[in-house]
């Protein structure tokens, strides 16, 4: 059952094929014997995920199910989930159980989808890598010595590992977009305002958003349906007529125009990774889009402006964690200010200290105008970059991620480096827009490789369609790791599977087209794409 | 209640907004069409997400003034700004053995801060602004003005320079919570700044606590430890935008505010200003009168002085607003109406009043239970005086001697045989006729 998309599990319900009980017992039993390796969860409720699975087949047998009814799906572990422990991946809230629902769980809820439980996540959702977390890193399912990316590694991995078929994540500068990359998973953060940050435990306010991961576009889209909308409890919530993000699915691309960011294709950029987005162009290209050259002059200031706004932001949103009314408190204290002290030396980990610093300092008297004003400016610009770039094209497609899944260890002890993951996504979170991944090829040592699509605001729709329209065409997003432990595909020798998910996409059908990989002397050189030594497709 | 639990957000609250429209029209100060709130970051028990929700840079409404009127003599007091900001909880520090306790109920609702400029200059100015103040935000209806509940709360800037002189360096005094204190505390706190320079010494600016057991302001913390508040845009709350239509609608609603009102009393009723200055020291009170006057149909002056006499000695006694007395301004307006035709004489109609006050009924009804209709009828006045004159030849011979107040005395004695109803206008002329008759040669003392 695991190895079906969610939309295909939704129309196994519907038919009552199989009940949610059976399936979510299932998918129970994966996480039991698979989540070990992984770390994808922080905590697993059989027995409500059960009676939740109970109610929902009751709801399918009235036939009054939604299309999520019955379906298992993981939160991750900063939206607040009555009764569940919510502990947004730190020591300060380990023990934290929410006393109410995010919107977000509430909407899943009333379309009937089953929490099966909590995924891993940084602590706070400050990372790349998922290694900042209290409760141990995340371990990559296509190679478990490697990170997932970050901070919702926990949601992509379990998607991934097929755990369940779908799970949310928050995305502020990347979190959505990297590891779903890294994972070799679907994955979509909306436009800012499109779904309510209520219940959403913060880190960055103004970049904040909540998303979702699945096996496809058109998993993301029914899941897209459930979560956004209008919400009074989220003075950000955007308030719009409800879309079914799947109206556009059918619709073919030919004609649409796809801007390339040259300031995307650089060396900056892994060569294995270059190879696969390009090669996911030319099949948007052989569907009729056509590609546009756009620029986005401010590219290089997104990181530096985001490491300015987002700390600032977190610093002050961290503030209530003080042991005073909840949460973790310091077991010794002096007085009043020794109590903070301590509660928050020792209940916050290196990453986030390292962030309330960073933004006490540029919110400082004396600092604020020359970091934190200046930082809001650069934004505004970055911004109208991507607002003149949509007058050009349609959607921008690009890199999600600069590499693809790096080992654990690797850059933990070099911020600046973790940072620069987020160099292809950062710039969508301080404009507000909308951006998905989804799997377009294996790089390096056979690891997964996203396209980022990236939309106008509110625009979901139209960079679902694209998505939906490649992935009809290829089936990266059909892999699925293998293993001793994953379970898939049975019988297949390791060699031979890293053979398989390392070669070139071969669309399923296309005898017109010949196979992207042959080398095709006659095109015309692409100078922002730097030849690769060795990628698969060079 | 705001607990600031993980991922709960803050949501504007649209009816301190109309209040802040309110109260930037009352005092004539501007609504700033996009105002926008900050985070004010700082540690403390009571303030539960770690920052208060406020506006730094650009409030809800700039400027503004309020008249006060000090000992007679009127005065405008100028409006800095007022800007809406999240209450935060109180910390109770006398309740528990050794421990502080948190009340958080309050924390998180709205508020509304007005800040004048330096132009008050006494304790007893202070006073009257503050209390100006608390009639103004009851009567435009955005207070209730509770004190004790500390709807209505305040902090006082003070400090003190020789005359001419630049303004000194202030102490802000914090835990005002009654207009006697803010007295007492102000007039503490510049005996104490004058006692420090004339020792040589120099006021540092800090924030002080008023403590009402000892009757002192004592240190609560100086500027050395003045916290870096890192004020920045609360991400959370959109700029607030009012609509120029939004403005318009409240001003409709506003009703007439005490200055108009006041000036209104003083050339429409003809009333004194002292009379129309305490008429609309509160909007119940100045209701009261202008429904009193219509039931009355004119007398303006009579009303008042009932008003501000009988009755507002009656609302001291019970400790109530005007419009929470026992006395309606239709009944009281009805009492009046028999005191100027003249039924009763104003000594009854006290009687009545205090009848009315205590539940009796109407006046009317009290008027005939207690037979207190006065006699008007002139050949039953004649016979008491009669009585009165032939009974007290002492007085008549006085009177004729030229002593005034014997006549004084022939009237009470008149008054008394009436059993207090006969008409004393009446009395008057009928007494001094029959006086006058009777002085002629032969008359009853010869």
């Amino acid at each position: 059952m695991h190895d079906r998309p969610l939309a295909a599990l939704a129309a196994g319900l519907a038919a009552r094929e199989f009940s949610s009980e059976e399936l979510v017992r299932h998918q129970l039993d994966r996480i039991a014997r698979l989540d070990k390796g992984l770390n994808a969860f922080i905590t697993v409720d059989e027995e409500k995920a059960l009676a939740a699975a109970r109610a929902a087949d009751a709801r399918l047998a009235k036939g009054e199910g939604g299309p999520l009814a019955g379906i298992p799906i993981a939160h991750k572990d900063l939206f607040c989930a009555k009764g569940w422990k919510t502990t947004c991946g730190s020591k300060m809230l380990s023990d934290w159980i929410a006393p109410y629902d995010a919107h977000v769980v509430e909407r899943f809820a009333r379309e009937g989808a089953v929490l099966v439980g909590k995924t891993n996540m940084d602590e706070f959702a400050m990372g790349s890598s998922n290694e900042s977390s209290f409760f141990g890193p995340v371990r990559n399912p296509w190679d478990r010595s490697r990170v997932p990316g970050g901070s919702s590694g926990g949601s992509a991995a379990a998607v991934a590992a097929r755990l369940v078929p779908g799970a949310t994540g928050t995305d502020t500068g990347g979190s959505i977009r990297q590891p779903a990359s890294l994972c070799g998973v679907s994955g979509i953060r909306p436009t800012y305002g499109a779904v309510s940050r209520y219940g959403m435990v913060a880190f960055a306010s103004s970049l904040d958003q909540g998303g979702a991961f699945g096996e496809s576009a058109e998993d993301l889209a029914l899941m897209l349906n459930a979560m956004a909308g209008f919400d009074p409890r989220d003075s950000t919530s955007v308030e719009r007529p409800p879309e079914d993000y799947r109206r556009d699915l059918p619709k073919p691309v030919a004609g649409l125009r796809v801007g390339l960011p040259k300031e995307y294709f650089t060396k900056d950029l892994a060569p294995d990774v270059a190879a696969c987005v390009t090669g996911a162009i030319d099949e948007l290209k052989r569907q009729g889009a056509v590609p546009v050259e756009i620029s986005l002059p401010n590219q290089h200031l997104a990181v530096p402006v985001y490491y300015v706004i987002a700390p600032a932001e977190a610093s002050s949103n961290l503030s209530r964690f003080d042991g005073v009314r909840y949460g973790f408190r310091a077991p010794e204290y002096a007085d009043l200010n020794d109590l903070y002290r301590k509660t928050r030396a020792q209940g916050f980990g290196a990453e986030v200290k390292r962030r309330i610093l960073v933004g006490a300092y540029v919110l400082s008297h004396g600092y604020y105008d020359a970091y934190y004003l200046q930082a809001q400016k650069v934004r505004r610009l970055i911004a109208r970059d991507f607002t003149e770039a949509f007058k050009a094209c349609d959607v921008i497609a690009g890199p999600a991620a600069p590499t693809v899944a790096f080992p654990i260890g690797e850059k933990s002890d070099d911020p600046v480096q973790m940072y620069l993951e987020d160099l292809y996504t950062i710039s969508v979170n301080l404009a507000g827009l909308p951006g998905l991944s989804v799997p377009c090829g294996f790089g390096a040592h056979g690891l997964p490789v996203g396209l980022q699509l990236i939309g106008n605001y509110f625009d979901e729709a139209r960079m679902l369609q694209v998505a939906h329209r490649y992935q009809l065409a290829t089936d990266w997003h059909r892999r699925r790791p293998m293993g001793p432990n994953l379970g898939w595909p049975p019988g297949k020798s390791s060699s031979a599977w890293r053979r398989m998910r390392s070669c070139p996409p071969r669309p399923r059908s296309s005898p017109a087209h010949p196979p992207p990989s042959a080398p095709r002397p006659t095109r015309r050189p692409r100078p922002w794409i730097s030849r690769c030594p060795g990628c698969c497709r060079c | 209640m705001d607990l600031a639990l993980p991922g709960v957000l803050p949501v504007l609250n649209a009816g301190a907004v109309v209040r802040a429209i309110r109260f930037g029209l009352a005092v004539g100060g501007a609504v700033a069409p996009r105002s926008v709130f900050a985070r004010k970051n700082y540690f403390y028990p009571d303030l539960p997400k770690g920052y208060q929700i406020s506006q730094f840079e650009l409030p809800v409404v700039v400027g503004g003034e309020i008249l006060i009127a000090v000992e007679g003599a009127e005065k405008r007091v100028r409006l800095t700004r007022a800007h809406l900001e999240e209450d935060a909880g109180k910390s109770l520090h006398e309740d528990f053995h050794g421990m502080s306790g948190i009340d958080l109920n309050r924390a998180g609702t709205p508020l509304l801060e007005i800040v004048s400029e330096p132009d008050l200059r006494s304790a007893k100015e202070a006073v009257a602004y503050a209390k100006t103040l608390h009639s103004l935000v009851r009567w435009i209806g955005i207070c209730d003005g509770n004190m004790q509940e500390g709807s209505f709360r305040c902090d006082a800037n003070v400090s003190v320079r020789r005359p001419g002189a630049p303004l000194g360096t202030r102490c802000e005094i914090k835990n005002l919570n009654s207009f006697r204190f803010l007295e007492k505390a102000i007039d503490f706190e510049v005996r104490r700044q004058v006692e420090l320079i004339e020792d040589g010494g120099k006021v540092v600016q800090e924030t002080r606590l008023w403590d009402p057991q000892k009757g002192e302001t004592r240190s609560m913390r100086s500027k050395e430890d003045a916290q870096d508040y890192r004020y920045f845009p609360d991400p959370d709350l959109l700029p607030l935008e009012i609509t120029p239509q939004a403005i318009a609608r409240e001003r409709d609603a506003l009703p007439e505010l005490p200055v108009a009102m006041r000036e209104r009393f003083i050339a429409g009723h003809g009333l004194p200003a002292s009379d129309a200055t305490t008429l609309t020291a509160s909007k119940a009170l100045a209701d009261y009168f202008e429904a009193m006057v219509k039931a009355v149909g004119g007398e303006p002056k009579t009303c008042a002085n009932w008003v501000l006499g009988e009755f507002s000695a009656l609302l001291n006694r019970l400790e109530v607003e005007a419009d929470a007395g026992p006395v309606a301004p239709v009944a009281l307006a009805g009492l009046v109406k028999r005191v100027l035709d003249g039924i009763i004489s104003g000594k009854s109609a006290k009687d009545v009043f205090a009848a009315m006050a205590a539940g009796e009924g109407e006046a009317d009804a009290i008027i005939e239970a207690k037979g207190l209709r006065q006699v008007s009828d002139a050949g039953a006045i004649e016979a008491i005086v009669d009585e009165v004159l032939a009974g007290n030849a002492k007085q008549v011979e006085d009177y004729r001697a030229g002593k005034e107040k014997a006549f004084n005395s022939l009237v009470g004695q008149v008054m008394k045989a009436s059993r207090g109803k006969a008409n004393p206008g009446q009395v008057n002329e009928i007494l001094k006729r029959k006086l006058g008759e009777d002085a002629g040669p032969g008359g009853l003392a010869s």
